[in-house]
This record gives structure tokens, C-alpha cells and sequence, in this order.
């Protein structure tokens, strides 16, 4: 889902990326980074959705307590996504003004082409999956749970269905969102160039349309698209805002106290909405007329509950993390950030590791403590890989210059 | 958690078989407590109160899908169990429990079926277990919901009781069936006509945690199904006597 970045946009891009250091320095909110520096929380705090996905994606076990989701609406999808419009606009938004509308709208293209190839062979890697399940797994207790083999039966029409993206699996909803939204970039900066605010207004006025009239995407057989895009949209087109500009013009909003305190009082209301889930003996203490107005929070057209609450946890995070925050630079942090600078890869990975450990969990068994190996493990496996990539990428462009997280080639954005 | 499982596992259940036989269907209730929570609700069943106060007939109709059933032994599936228990909790009245089987049929195609299934019965309760092909073919959410909203209504003016039951915890499909939006769906129709929802879902994953039973087993042996339906069985006549606030001792 998550990188943007294309690579061969990048060398020129982080060479001048500078757009008001000062701003950068003195505000708190989101900013455009210093002359050939990185916007480093952006990676982090992606590395971190990365981290949150994967561990979300396996059964539930310890660490999945640590997640976002069991602490409020909204979850690591909405980072996900946000940071993705922020990068991608970075990027691309410069390689329109540097390069013009049709070398942009191409290099977007192919870049949305790699997401493509990316999620068909995690498909692959699924079917491969399902067909073992569906062969040597008959437990009686769980015979009208088969059904979902049912389109084994049909392997000609399942796949191209899925080659259409309108046949995903479970956890595999991520990257066909992406890729659409990636396809309607082009026109997004192209409407950002004219007029940010206006574009984001149409955003919003499309969110809303969805949600008044349900539009949403066919998916096969039935059904709809799990991430419907035209709500989506919302937070790709805000981070995307945010990006050009934006954020700046926030940052007087989003450092006062007043924002600050709405947030976390709204954040503190979540979280205690969401302990009625886990602790239902309180589900009785929430009022039934709260309940009949809040529930259901909608996942696929993105319910301004969990909009609200991104944002909430958004406006804290940018004060409380300065972008000069020294905390960035720690080694300790840095396997996050690599993560974060890989992307579509590492998301990739997750989503394969997350079968995997799935089916080291189904055939050996075991119990809490090998759960938390295999969690910890694929975490461990993902931070090597980032690593091993940003090591190829150091050595194969010998022209880029070799400094701290900053020297990488694709580190302008996306990656 | 699953501490038992692995080839070793496929010897003890063997074992299992040959020595303990019959005796495990028996034991299986004290290995499987359900917490108080999960059998307790504000809902009431009127009607169930009703039957068994005036000492009349306790009809239950059972609404359900695959899962209802074990392939070949209908008789320990769940809701042969809890005829069976219920019978055993309250002599002095007749209880009957009936299956009306909607195999692979979402909660759409139930419900627009109700009013045929339902002529010329008059349950006192009806115990509806839906949810798991909406999730299997990924129904939209808002359908499913409106469906069990417009079947529970017709089941009530049709003048039963209505108990809704979701899906079973399966961790083995859990990479594949997205059971999350079904589940508050259910629940939030529950809340909205303040009936009963048996959290089948939240039990099953309480005795997967706890190691109770090992639902990740590929076992293809029928006992595992017989001990779990024997227990949703035991949890789901105390939930239906909770739910009627009644104390059994008080009517033998």
C-alpha cells in the first residue's frame, strides 16, 4: 500500500527539496523538510504502521495488545494511507513542476504498475496458501467454514477476477486501495497545482456523496471493496494537501492549546468506547443512545469517527515529536525508519510473513510464548530486509551522497 | 495455549478414543466454563418465561446453517444438546426442540424465506445462528444488517422469542473469512430490538485461549466437533435460562 516514492524520481528531488527550512524549524505541525534532509517522522511513523499491520494481520497474541486498533477507532491503515498521499504528493508534485504534467502522470503510472505486480504476487502466495487449507484440513466442527473454497471450484474465473482486482482476500485489501488512488494522483496534483483548498473541498464533497448516496465498488462474487477508495480518498487527498503546503498554514491551529486539549479529550473518549469492546462487563455503562448513534464504526467508508480520531492522534503526535526531535536519530529507532523508507516492499513482506506465520502456528502448534517468537521474528526478518535493501540501494548508486538516513537515493519520499 | 498439539497429538486422541470413549462427552462440561459475562445479558425472553411458569410447552425452533449440525451425528450437535439438558432442567414441562436447516443461505435469502418456514409453527422461541455465509461471501455489511433487522422483526411479530446466535471462532479461516464487521453488525441489531445475542464467537475463542479445546487441530476426527457442540449446548440453556430469569430449582 504504502510507498510511493518512484525511484528514478528521486535523485533530483533530494537535491531540492527545500521549501521554507525556517517554517520547518519554528513550526510544530507537519512541514516540508530542510535542505537535504528527510522528513524523518514521516518514515518512522510509516515504518511503525508497517510494524502495527503485520502484527495485526496474525492471530491475536501479546503483541497484538499493542496495537493502535485496541486503543481507539482508528487504526494503522490511516496512517498508512496518509503518509502515502504526504509522499506521493511530495515527490510527485515536484516531479510535475520540474518535469510537466506527462512525465509525472508516466512516472505515477509506473509506479502504480510495480504496486500491481506487487499485489498480484501476493495473491499467488495466497492461493497457494488456501489450496493447502483446503486439502489436508477437514475438521468436522468447521465444514460450513469451508464454503470459503468454494471458488477453487472455478479457478478460471476466480483469477481473473483477482487480476481485475475485484476478487481480494482478506489482508489483501490494502494495495488495490492504493493502487487506485495512485491512479488518480495525476488529476489530484494537477488540481492541487490550480487550487489545494478547492481540491481538498471536492475531496470532502466526494466523501460525502459517498456516504449520502453508499456509493461503493462491485467486488467478485459479491460484495464490495473492503477499503472503499471513494472515502478513502479523503485521507490521500488530506495528506496529500497537507504536503503542498497545507500543513504550514495549519501549524498555528494544530500547535494551540486549545487543539490539543479537543484531541486528547477526544482521543481519552475513544479509548474508552473501545474498552467497552474488550471489557464488555462495562458495555452496559455506555449510553444505549450513544451506542445507537456511534455503532456501526464503518471500516470501509472510512466513518468520521475514525477520520476524526486519525486526526486527533495526528495533531498530538506532531507536537509532541518535533520533526528536530533528537529521539530521531537514535539507533534505536532507526529499524523502524528503514522500514518506513521501503515501503511497498516491506508491506509486502508483512503481508507474506503474516501467511507464513499463520501456517507455522496451524502446523506445529504451540502455544503463547512460540506466537510471540514468530511475532517478534517477523519484525526482526522485516527491519533485515529494509536494511539489506537501503544497503543495495547505498552501494548501486555510488553517485548519491553517502550520509546518515539522508544519503539514500529514495529517501525523498517514498521508497 | 496448544501446548498438546503436534503428531503427539494425533496419538492421545487415538488414545483418547479407545480408553476414555464415551466418558469424554460427559466430562467435556467442567472443562469448558464460559465466563459469567458472556451467558449474562439485560434482554429478556417473555414468552420462554411465560411457557415454563404456566407449565406448558417450551417450543424451540432453531434457525441455522451448517454449523448448527455435526455430518453424522445430529443428535450431539448443539441443538440436540440443549433439548436434551433443557428437557433434564425443567421434567415438568414438554420441551421440543426443532433444526430448520438453511444451508449456505446468507441472512437475505432467510429471511425473505421466513414467512413460508414459519406457517404453521408457533415456537415459543426461535434461536437464530446466522452470519457465517454473509462472511464467507462477503455480503456488504449494511445488507447483512438489515436483513437480521427485518428477519427479527418478522420472527417477532410471527410471536416468538428471538435469540440470535453469530458465527463460530474458526482460527483456521481467520486469514481468509473477515468475521469483524458481521459480529458488530449482529450485535448492534441485537441492541436495537433488545433481544439476546449468543456470543458463540467470543466463547469458542475463550476455550481456544484458555486451552480448553484446540481449535486450530486439523483433526478430521468427529470428537472434537461432539465435545465443542456438547458445550455450546450446556452454555446456551444457561444462557436462555438467564436470559428468561428463571431459577430452575425453583420449578422442579
Amino acid at each position: 500500500m504504502t510507498s510511493i516514492a518512484d525511484r528514478i524520481a528521486q535523485p533530483p528531488v533530494g537535491t531540492t527539496d527545500a521549501i521554507a527550512p525556517a517554517a520547518a524549524a519554528a513550526a510544530p505541525a507537519i512541514s516540508f523538510p530542510a535542505v537535504g534532509e528527510r522528513e524523518l517522522r514521516l518514515d518512522l511513523f510509516r515504518g511503525l504502521a508497517l510494524w502495527l499491520i503485520f502484527i495485526d494481520h496474525l492471530p491475536p497474541n501479546l503483541l497484538t495488545w499493542l496495537t493502535l486498533r485496541n486503543y481507539g477507532f482508528s487504526d494503522a491503515t490511516e496512517i498508512f494511507i496518509f503518509i502515502s498521499g504526504y509522499t506521493a504528493a511530495f515527490v510527485y508534485g515536484r516531479a510535475m513542476e520540474q518535469a510537466g504534467f506527462v512525465v509525472a502522470t508516466a512516472r505515477i503510472l509506473r509506479r502504480a504498475w510495480q504496486i500491481y505486480v506487487a499485489h498480484v504476487f501476493l495473491f499467488t502466495i495466497f492461493l497457494a496458501e488456501i489450496s493447502y487449507v483446503a486439502s489436508s484440513f477437514e475438521n468436522p466442527l468447521y465444514s460450513e467454514e469451508m464454503g470459503i473454497m468454494d471458488f477453487l471450484k472455478q479457478p478460471d474465473v476466480t483469477i481473473v477476477q483477482a487480476l481485475l482486482l475485484r476478487f481480494r482476500p482478506v489482508n489483501m485489501d490494502v494495495l488495490p486501495l492504493y493502487i487506485v488512488l495512485m491512479l488518480f494522483l495525476p488529476l489530484i496534483l494537477w488540481l492541487m497545482r490550480w487550487k489545494a483548498d478547492v481540491t481538498l473541498m471536492l475531496s470532502v464533497a466526494l466523501y460525502a456523496i459517498t456516504w449520502k448516496y453508499d456509493l461503493y465498488l462491485t467486488a467478485y462474487p459479491n460484495g464490495y471493496w473492503a477499503f472503499n477508495p471513494l472515502a478513502w480518498q479523503l485521507l490521500f487527498v488530506f495528506g496529500a494537501w497537507c504536503a503542498l503546503g497545507g500543513a504550514r498554514r495549519m501549524s498555528a491551529i494544530l500547535s494551540s492549546p486549545v487543539t490539543l486539549w479537543i484531541s486528547a479529550a477526544y482521543l481519552f473518549a475513544a479509548f474508552c468506547v473501545t474498552l467497552t469492546w474488550y471489557v464488555p462487563q462495562l458495555g452496559h455503562m455506555l449510553p444505549h443512545w450513544l451506542e445507537q448513534w456511534m455503532y456501526p464504526i464503518d471500516k470501509t467508508d472510512l466513518d468520521v469517527l475514525r477520520f476524526a480520531h486519525f486526526l486527533a492522534l495526528a495533531a498530538l503526535t506532531v507536537h509532541f515529536v518535533p520533526s528536530n526531535w533528537p529521539g530521531l536519530k537514535s539507533p534505536w529507532l532507526r529499524p523502524l525508519i528503514l522500514c518506513g523508507q521501503h515501503s511497498l516492499e516491506i508491506f509486502c513482506l508483512g503481508v507474506f510473513l503474516a501467511f507464513a506465520g499463520h501456517f507455522v502456528l496451524a502446523e506445529v502448534g504451540g502455544g503463547a510464548l512460540l506466537h510471540f517468537v514468530i511475532s517478534l521474528s517477523g519484525i526482526l526478518i522485516m527491519c533485515a530486509v529494509a536494511w539489506v535493501i537501503s544497503w543495495y540501494k547505498h552501494a548501486a548508486d555510488k553517485s548519491a551522497p553517502r550520509k546518515g538516513a539522508g544519503g539514500n537515493a529514495d529517501m525523498a519520499g517514498g521508497g | 495455549m496448544r501446548a498438546n498439539f503436534g503428531p503427539i497429538l494425533g496419538l492421545i486422541v487415538l488414545a483418547g478414543i479407545f480408553a476414555a470413549g464415551s466418558a469424554r462427552g460427559e466430562d467435556a462440561a467442567e472443562s469448558c466454563d464460559v465466563p459469567s459475562y458472556l451467558l449474562t445479558n439485560e434482554s429478556a425472553l417473555p414468552k420462554v418465561a411465560d411457557a415454563i411458569k404456566s407449565g406448558g410447552t417450551l417450543e424451540v425452533l432453531v434457525l441455522g446453517s451448517r454449523s448448527s449440525t455435526i455430518a453424522t451425528s445430529e443428535a450431539s450437535a448443539y441443538p440436540g444438546r440443549l433439548q436434551a439438558i433443557l428437557r433434564d432442567r425443567f421434567p415438568s414441562i414438554k420441551v421440543n426442540v426443532s433444526l430448520e436447516l438453511q444451508p449456505k443461505k446468507t441472512a437475505e435469502e432467510v429471511t425473505s424465506g421466513l414467512a413460508k418456514l414459519m406457517e404453521g409453527k408457533k415456537p415459543t422461541l426461535v434461536i437464530w445462528q446466522t452470519g457465517t455465509v454473509d462472511a464467507i461471501r462477503s455480503v456488504d455489511p449494511d445488507d447483512f444488517r438489515s436483513a437480521v433487522d427485518e428477519g427479527v422483526t418478522a420472527l417477532q411479530n410471527a410471536g416468538a422469542d428471538v435469540i440470535l446466535i453469530n458465527p463460530q471462532y474458526s482460527p483456521r479461516t481467520e486469514t481468509m473469512i473477515s468475521m469483524p464487521p458481521y459480529l458488530d453488525n449482529m450485535r448492534a441489531v441485537a441492541q436495537q430490538h433488545d433481544i439476546p445475542l449468543f456470543d458463540r464467537f467470543a466463547i469458542m475463542r475463550q476455550w481456544n485461549d484458555s486451552g480448553d479445546f484446540d481449535l486450530f487441530s486439523a483433526s478430521h476426527g468427529i470428537e472434537l466437533a461432539k465435545r465443542v457442540h456438547d458445550c455450546l449446548g450446556h452454555a446456551l440453556s444457561e444462557f436462555v435460562i438467564a436470559a428468561a430469569h428463571l431459577d430452575p430449582a425453583q420449578q422442579n
